[in-house]
């Protein structure tokens, strides 16, 4: 798993965040629910979805939310450290339903992307900021959201 | 301007619950989005990283010690009260933090949540959407402020 680590000489302003791609499905959701303590029936009960507004069960912002801190982390590396994260939840994403116990059925995938908008000293802190968001399987934007990331300087 | 029994919610805050990082809970949160990074769950890497020790993924805050609720006692409340306004139901509308120091395994934390905000806007159709806000300090057991976390909510 040795990953060569990013520096802060490295990027630019519009240098690309390496983009993750993620299938969101009905199991993934269960995953989630149990994983973060969020039992909200918005995600897992089609009745109670209908009765909110979204017609279907929804996939839990925080859910997306997690996806992009890991687009983030695993692109700024083990020396890098994220200072600042924030994402709004503008568009509802649907799982795609299962086909097997361990299959999802074909459908839409989700991609986590972002670009660097600026870089900055302060002190001896090297800083990159991005600009980051998940897309869904038409290639709209769902999740926008922006990260600073503290990145090692060669010096 | 929000509706006055809405306004006394504004900076209330909340009583402080404390939670525990442990390992099992960081490697099932990663698994749970296919996150393999080894920093979260293999503990011979770990030891031998900058960290020296496992941690959580930035936004994972452990479990709370105490039985939790199916939401925070201040979303509960204020969630009513929008409702009893005459808002439209809460969506969780996004998130933000403020990261200082890393979560790792074995931390016991204390998170305290307040009630930053409540605003309102106007939506497309001329509806009234309230927005509240809610701020999380996540302190350790070596009285470090780890994190802040910002929830937003919006009615629909």
């Amino acid at each position: 798993m040795a990953k060569q680590q990013l520096y802060w000489e490295d990027v630019e302003v519009g240098t690309e965040v390496t983009p993750l791609p993620k299938v969101a499905t009905t199991q993934m959701l269960v995953r989630w629910a149990g994983a973060s303590g969020d039992f909200n029936p918005l995600h897992y009960e089609d009745t109670f979805a209908a009765s909110q507004g979204v017609g279907k069960p929804i996939v839990h912002g925080l859910l997306k939310h997690a996806w992009l801190i890991q687009l983030v982390t695993r692109w700024m590396g083990e020396e890098g450290f994220l200072k600042k994260f924030s994402c709004q939840y503008r568009g509802l994403d649907y799982p795609r339903l299962m086909k097997s116990i361990t299959e999802p059925q074909e459908g839409e995938t989700w991609w986590c992307k972002g670009k660097v908008t600026s870089k900055y000293v302060d002190g001896d802190d090297h800083y990159v900021e991005c600009e980051i968001w998940v897309e869904n399987g038409k290639g709209e934007i769902t999740t926008p959201g922006s990260a600073t990331v503290l990145l090692p300087s060669r010096g | 301007m929000i509706p006055e029994e809405l306004k006394q919610y504004i900076g209330k805050q909340y009583a402080p619950h404390v939670r525990e990082v442990e390992k099992g809970a960081i490697r099932r949160y990663a698994e749970a989005i296919d996150d393999d990074n080894p920093i979260y769950c293999d503990e011979e890497y770990a030891t031998k990283s900058s960290y020296g020790t496992i941690i959580a993924p930035p936004g994972f805050f452990g479990w709370a010690k105490k039985r939790a609720d199916v939401a925070p006692k201040a979303i509960i409340e204020v969630w009513e009260a929008t409702m009893k306004a005459g808002y439209g139901r809460l969506l969780d509308g996004g998130i933000s933090y403020e990261f200082n120091l890393p979560v790792r395994e074995g931390d016991t934390l204390v998170a305290s949540m307040k009630v930053k905000d409540i605003y309102e806007r106007e939506g497309k159709s001329g509806t009234k959407m309230i927005f509240p806000v809610f701020e999380t300090t996540y302190i350790n057991q070596n009285g470090d402020i780890v994190a802040k976390a910002c929830h937003t909510m919006i009615s629909r």
